[in-house]
């Protein structure tokens, strides 16, 4: 927006002097330093503090893997669930307008307000053996809670807003010039948004994505009230964690930790990556002649 | 509850009604009824059926009965330690989250994409992991804990940690909400201030800090209420003592281990009330921001 040389005309009223800027910089990254680098070395270090061998002897076991193998369905079925409920929300309610808009945006937020907790107790409540469907369900011999299903849908209620949430502000920045421009040339309207859409937010959907997998894997609470508990059935690998770290198996515990370590900073990255390419391409647009759009 | 959802209708709706343009023919595009139609089954099949349990099972007790449940001396002395914590690990995280922002927006030094990056973590850690490398941490074996045990500094397995858990979790919600509109600040402004002979702290106060207000405001109420939900990083440093250090979160899983539903329920029903209150406060908040970017 300004060009370098405003910004230097501007550096010498606005800065400050070197030692409160070096005082400001080292105070905000002993804080990073303190709570976030330091518990990720811990991590790493007390997963390794009995050798490497015996870390991969954790997550060789059975039971390990069985959480892991949990997580990753847990996650296959929500994000998409998700994802396609995040297109759909914010195609309606970023190019339309229609009354109880905001209403419905406010809702879209809300399992995010929710505690965990809250959130896996309401499932119980439903679905529970003193739930609304308790008895039938127990009639039919189907169980949702403390069981797959009910961890699934508990994920899916944590992570419900990411993907629509990021797809809603991005889609109604762009407005609907160009879907209706498609549409007036004869496109149907899947081509619509296979071609004119999709290109468009391509890369604040992988961004929904990747966080919504992120809690999806990692969420605790309110998979803990509805799962049970059960070894090598029910335990994802946060709760897995848990189980492990209460019977003092330390390694084992901070070994499957660090997996989910490196699933947090693995999305980071990509989350990173997203985002400089995002910048990138913003500039580009910037740095383009002023007359070009107005040419064509 | 829904009373208090629609009186918040009009603050939220008014900026989208703004931006929206009623001249445009709004039904070109087409997927309206689909979407819409798909967005609202999901949402109530999965949030608002749910939640609605929650009122349903607690109108089965008596006034009385949910009197007696939500203010029992061991539930208020949890949310006593559930509001205070979460007020200070809020407050912790404006102060240094404001810090972050400005060091990350206004200085360069040598690494700092890391370290942006990095912010971000809380967000992608899952918190059985975070709950267990800081216990690790300041436990009187820990990196932390070995020095300030001598001192007389006990920080796990007491209240102090449950902060530290909080300030944790909220990390990254000031400097989210407040690196953006640092950004799009004017340096003008501070150049005219700095040209009438403001100190830099008087420009600082007088000019910087009340444009980003509402950002910083919405950053601190999002660090709050996420906080008082928390329970993952939570209940391993705590220390989970009864009267002590005992989250309200934890106080339901407590009650629904002994299947004490009703008991449950009922504390959820004052939780997720408060959750509404926080969400409603922060959506005012972010009507407040959008109205300053609007004007300015």
């Amino acid at each position: 927006m300004s060009n370098s040389r405003t910004i230097r005309r501007a550096k010498a009223g606005t800065t400050e002097s070197a030692w409160v800027r070096f005082t400001l910089i080292g105070l905000a990254l002993a804080f990073m330093f303190l709570f976030l680098v330091l518990p990720l070395a811990a991590v790493a270090t007390e997963a390794l503090r009995k050798g490497a061998g015996a870390y991969l002897e954790a997550l060789k076991e059975p039971d390990a893997w069985s959480a892991i193998r949990l997580t990753l369905i847990t996650a296959a079925i929500a994000v998409p669930m998700n994802l396609v409920f995040g297109v759909a929300a914010a195609w309606a309610i970023a190019k339309f307008e229609f009354r109880g808009k905001a209403l419905l945006t406010t809702l879209v937020d809300l399992p995010f307000a929710v505690s965990p907790v809250v959130a896996g107790l309401i499932y119980v409540l439903v679905f529970g053996a003193q739930g609304w469907f308790g008895p039938w369900l127990a009639a039919h011999d189907i169980k949702i809670i403390f069981a797959v299903p009910g961890i699934v849908l508990a994920t899916i209620f944590v992570t419900f807003p990411f993907i629509a949430r990021e797809l809603i502000p991005l889609m109604q920045a762009q407005g609907t010039d160009e879907e209706q421009a498609a549409i007036v040339l004869g496109a149907t309207g899947w081509q619509t948004f296979r071609r004119v859409t999709l290109p468009n937010i391509k890369w604040g959907l992988l961004y929904g994505v990747i966080l919504c997998n992120a809690r999806a894997m990692g969420e605790f609470g309110a998979v803990s009230v509805v799962s049970g508990h059960i070894r090598g059935q029910t335990n994802t690998m946060p709760l897995h964690v848990e189980v492990l770290y209460n019977e003092y198996q330390s390694v084992a515990a901070f070994a499957v930790a660090s997996l989910l370590a490196i699933l947090a900073l693995v999305t980071l990255v990509i989350k990173s990556v997203i985002e400089w390419r995002h910048e990138r391409e913003m500039k580009a647009l910037a740095d383009l002649p002023p007359e070009r759009p107005v040419a064509s | 509850m829904s009373g208090a959802l629609s009186s918040a209708l009009p603050a939220s709706a008014a900026p989208s009604a703004r931006a929206g343009r009623p001249g445009v023919s709004r039904r070109v595009l087409p997927g309206f009824h689909l979407t819409l139609g798909f967005s609202l089954f999901y949402l109530c099949l999965i949030v608002l059926i749910p939640l609605s349990a929650l009122v349903f099972k607690t109108s089965a007790l008596s006034w009385e009965q949910f009197w007696a449940a939500v203010t029992a001396p061991r539930v208020m002395a949890s949310y006593r330690l559930t509001f205070g914590a979460s007020l200070i690990a809020a407050l912790v995280n404006l102060v240094f989250g404001l810090l972050v922002a400005w060091v990350l927006v206004r200085y360069k030094f040598p690494g700092k994409r890391i370290v942006d990056a990095l912010v971000d973590l809380p967000f992608a850690l899952p918190t059985a992991v975070a709950g267990i490398s800081l216990t690790a941490l300041l436990a009187g074996n820990g990196w932390v804990g070995q020095y300030l045990e001598p001192m007389g500094i006990k920080l796990a397995f007491t209240p102090a940690g449950v902060v530290i858990a909080l300030i944790f979790i909220g990390l990254p919600f000031v400097v989210r909400t407040v690196q953006p509109v640092l950004e799009d600040t004017e340096k003008e402004l501070e150049e005219a201030a700095t040209s009438l002979g403001a100190t830099r702290l008087q420009t600082f106060t007088k000019v910087i800090l009340p444009s980003i207000m509402p950002a910083l405001l919405t950053g601190f109420a999002m660090a709050f209420a996420r906080a008082i939900g928390e329970y993952g990083s939570v209940i391993f440093i705590a220390g989970n003592m009864p009267m002590i250090s005992e989250i309200t979160p934890l106080i339901i899983i407590g009650k629904l281990e002994q299947y004490d539903f009703a008991g449950a329920t009922a504390v959820a029903l004052v939780m997720l009330v408060i959750s509404f209150a926080m969400l409603l406060v922060i959506n005012a908040l972010q009507a407040w921001q959008r109205r300053r970017g609007a004007s300015a």
